[in-house]
């Protein structure tokens, strides 16, 4: 067992972690673990843009920008965290810029932004420019121009270390456990301030846009201490995954004017949202896709639709609604402009599919894509661990794992990126300035007596269950019954058959016992992870009677304020009950309303 | 279809050398190669080892040596080969630790070795700096890396020896070299213009023809000896 000691340690170096430790590391001694290299992180995947009002192509308020949030969030994200992310927003992005970011621009050499799904001018409601791109690969380039800053700032990395335990001593974080992938060795990790930025959990679910990564390792983590989980039962499914493979096909692709079309050649969009059409929220279209779907309206009567791109439909759509160029010329796209402004979705269509998107539409359906509820936290990262958002010393999340809430019931496009970065900003000062004032808890007398459990039961199953299979009826289960419609029926039946699993992965044996990278166990550990978070999920989501944002139910198709205006809390007790709680919105201006686009 | 998939195989806790072991599965030509490695993992053998985290060509986990080239193994599609058999290595020039798993630790070294990051210490402006469409495309190229390795480890000149920095630390640095608003091009060239730096490439253009993401990697490089030559940045 190696020790080390930190002010500060940052698990997870995606979005969140890096800007989280490039600001704490300005005055605090920082480290980020993470099991990936950081450039391997899931915010590469990003792709469309990060959300700011800032207003370079046409008038633009980070006020509208946070109405159309709190609306798209269907009024559960908590007002004043949105006022202050895209009031901040606009600061953010130009501080990105200022890294390097070398994000696409106008004639004018400003910021390019394109329209997506939700944000709107206020006024007239008509899509508005607020999406700050490069390219089709913002997610890419803000990976790594965070990396080559923190490597600038000389930012301590351990790379490929998989944290598996949060030590909490006094009712405060006092550091983590690692295991060192390369040799199977534990780190004890001693730190005053412990920022988690391990992202979500999309691999519960079947068709997913997640990596391989992305396992709730975060969650999982702190709910073994205690911790609780925040509105779980809103996990966002996006339109536009790759048919069969859940790789997302970017809603820029519907802001560069792209529609979507059923298996009648009709773009069923404008009978769900007449006014914003392809460009209605995620949880939106989403649902018209399913129930086109059902209603025998795939293509061919399959469980898929087309997205369409090329540019004669681009035209005559733009032409049909309207549309007009910035200086009030008809909008229109030629098949040069498409690939010059997404070209790695072209090369996705290409490779994946053996589809020209600038001559052929894109076969697609809803993929698993983000995960709203998360770790509590308040707007500066610390997190809250009750229903008074008490604060827990030392203990901050950011980015997908933590629940702020900004995203409440559905998160808008574009505003996942700003929350890595806003929120990613604000958890590193916030940590890094307590570390000043603290001092180092104690450690435990044994730090890794619990990574040592964990991993003695999974060295020491024994049974003949096989990983693939427990993952694959997780998977289809939560796919059929916890995605994107529910009924009470079906997730009782997922219900049963998730704790089933949880029984029969305790009985997958461990081929690999050796000690250099065993990604084997690591596997088994992360599946026991998303086993848990399954758990949670559909717990959280057969206790909501109501149907709000991603959250959709047969059973109560309608949104509930009375009764259902509120966050879900969740803890894990030790017996291994789900303990539900919950805990006012906070609604600043904006009160709830029926939400049209 | 039934395809044959030959793994390079070695377990440093138990094997003296490495071999390879064959398996047969049923595969889609759609699949990728990853998913037939995943397959493998979970059916066959679970102390197989390999990275991957994305799956779909972005992350650059799985470059891996696929029927004699550099690929990603998540954009390397089954039907791509023309063939049912397959045989995966380990890529070239990196120590090997287990499996289709190499130490990076070379790698990023070379990578961090050449100032990877935007230097520019002037005030900057309240909103962002201005950049103009033209000057923006001058370096669009080079940022698509997604240091995947598979350029450096299809190097002849990197197998020959490990201190070249090799193609991807190369195209790191050109895509600040080639940003207007980067102050810090003269240092960059100065590393660059080394008996390890961009001489050592002799423009066999493997880098090139294996790129994941289509980057001109020969191309960027002669733009870099051409600004060490001319000491202009054109």
């Amino acid at each position: 067992m190696k020790k080390h000691q930190f002010d500060v340690i940052v698990i997870g170096a995606g979005g969140a972690g890096l800007m989280a430790a490039l600001y704490a590391s300005k005055t605090a001694n920082t480290a980020v673990i993470s099991k990936l290299y950081p450039t391997r992180s899931h915010t590469g995947t990003a792709q469309g843009g990060v959300g700011a009002a800032l207003g370079n192509d046409e008038e633009d308020h980070w006020e509208w920008h946070t109405f159309d949030s709190v609306k798209g969030s269907d009024y559960l994200g908590d007002q004043d965290a949105i006022e202050f992310m895209c009031y901040e927003a606009v600061q953010a992005v130009y501080e990105l810029e200022h890294y390097g970011l070398p994000f696409s621009r106008t004639a004018e050499g400003k910021i390019a932004q394109r329209p997506f799904g939700g944000h709107t001018n206020n006024v007239t409601g008509k899509p508005v420019r607020r999406a700050c791109y490069a390219a089709d690969r913002t997610g890419h380039m803000i990976l790594q121009t965070l990396y080559q800053q923190c490597l600038k700032s000389n930012v301590n990395f351990f790379d490929e270390f998989q944290v598996v335990d949060l030590l909490v001593v006094n009712g405060a974080a006092a550091g983590v456990v690692a295991i060192e992938l390369g040799t199977s060795e534990l780190h004890v990790f001693h730190a005053k301030s412990v920022i988690i930025a391990t992202g979500g959990h999309g691999r519960v679910w079947d068709i997913t846009s997640n990596a391989y990564a992305y396992t709730g390792d975060g969650i999982a983590i702190t709910m073994r201490h205690g911790i609780p989980m925040e509105d779980m039962e809103f996990f966002q499914f996006h339109p536009t995954g790759i048919y069969k493979l859940g790789i997302l096909i970017t809603e820029g692709v519907r802001g560069e004017g792209g529609v979507l079309i059923n298996g009648k050649g009709e773009r069923f969009m404008e009978r769900y949202a007449p006014r914003v059409k392809d460009l209605a929220s995620r949880d939106v279209i989403s649902r018209a896709m399913y129930l086109e779907i059902k209603a025998g309206n795939g293509i061919n009567g399959q469980n898929y639709l087309y997205l369409d791109v090329r540019p004669e439909t681009v035209n005559k759509y733009a032409a049909l609604d309207g549309r007009k160029r910035l200086d009030g010329s008809p909008y229109t796209m030629t098949g040069e402009e498409i690939i010059a402004k997404l070209p790695d979705i072209v090369d996705f269509a290409r490779t994946y599919l053996g589809v020209d998107p600038v001559a052929q539409p894109m076969p697609v359906q809803p993929t698993a894509h983000y995960t709203m509820g998360g770790i509590p936290t308040n707007k500066f990262g610390e997190v809250v661990i009750d229903d008074h958002n008490t604060v827990m010393p030392g203990l901050y999340a950011a980015g997908e794992v933590a629940c702020v809430s900004v995203h409440g019931a559905n998160r808008l496009g574009t505003n996942s990126l700003l929350d890595l970065i806003v929120f990613g900003k604000h958890s590193g000062l916030r940590a890094a300035e307590f570390s000043q004032g603290a001092d180092f808890q104690p450690l435990p007398a044994d730090p890794t007596e619990f990574t040592r459990a964990q991993i003695d039961a999974i060295v020491n199953a024994q049974g003949n269950e096989k990983i693939l299979e427990v993952a694959s009826k997780m998977k289809a289960v939560m796919m059929d019954c916890v995605g994107m419609f529910r009924t009470g029926e079906g997730m009782q039946s997922a219900l049963e058959t998730v704790r089933e699993l949880r029984e029969r992965y305790k009985h997958i044996p461990l081929h690999d016992q050796g000690k250099i990278f065993n990604t084997e166990m690591i596997n088994l550990w992360e599946l026991g992870n998303l086993l848990e978070i399954a758990e949670v999920v559909t717990v959280c989501a057969l206790a909501r009677t109501e149907s709000r944002g991603a959250h959709a139910r047969d059973d109560f198709p309608k949104r509930d304020d009375v009764n259902w205006l509120k966050h879900t809390l969740s803890w894990v007790k030790p017996n291994g009950q789900i303990e539900l709680g919950y805990k006012p919105v906070v609604i600043t201006k904006y009160e709830p309303k029926e939400r049209v686009y | 279809m039934q395809v044959t998939v030959k793994v390079f195989r070695f377990n440093p806790e138990k094997d003296k050398k490495p071999h390879y072991e064959s398996y047969k599965l049923e595969a889609e030509p759609t699949d990728r190669v990853l998913d037939m490695l995943e397959y493998i993992k979970g059916s066959f053998d679970g102390t197989l080892s390999f990275r991957r985290s994305c799956a779909h060509g972005v992350c650059g986990s799985d470059a891996m040596r696929i029927n004699g080239r550099n690929y990603l193994a998540c954009k390397a599609l089954l039907k791509d080969f023309h063939t049912n058999k397959i045989t995966v290595e380990p890529i070239l020039g990196m120590r090997l630790i287990k499996d289709l798993i190499v130490d990076m630790d070379q790698f990023f070294a070379h990578y961090r070795s050449v100032m990877p990051y935007f230097v520019n210490e002037e005030p900057a402006p309240p909103q962002e700096r201005l950049q103009s469409i033209e000057e923006r495309e001058r370096f669009d190229d080079t940022t698509k890396c997604i240091l995947c390795a598979c350029c450096t480890t299809s190097c002849p000149s990197y197998w020959a020896s490990d201190q070249y920095v090799g193609p991807a630390a190369i195209v790191a640095a050109h895509r600040f070299i080639f940003d207007s608003r980067d102050r810090a091009a003269a240092d960059r060239l100065r590393i660059l213009n080394d008996q390890f730096g961009v001489y050592r490439c002799h423009t066999i253009f493997n880098c090139t023809e294996c790129c994941p993401r289509e980057i001109e990697i020969t191309q960027a490089i002669g733009e870099i000896k051409a600004a060490i030559v001319t000491g202009r940045l054109v």
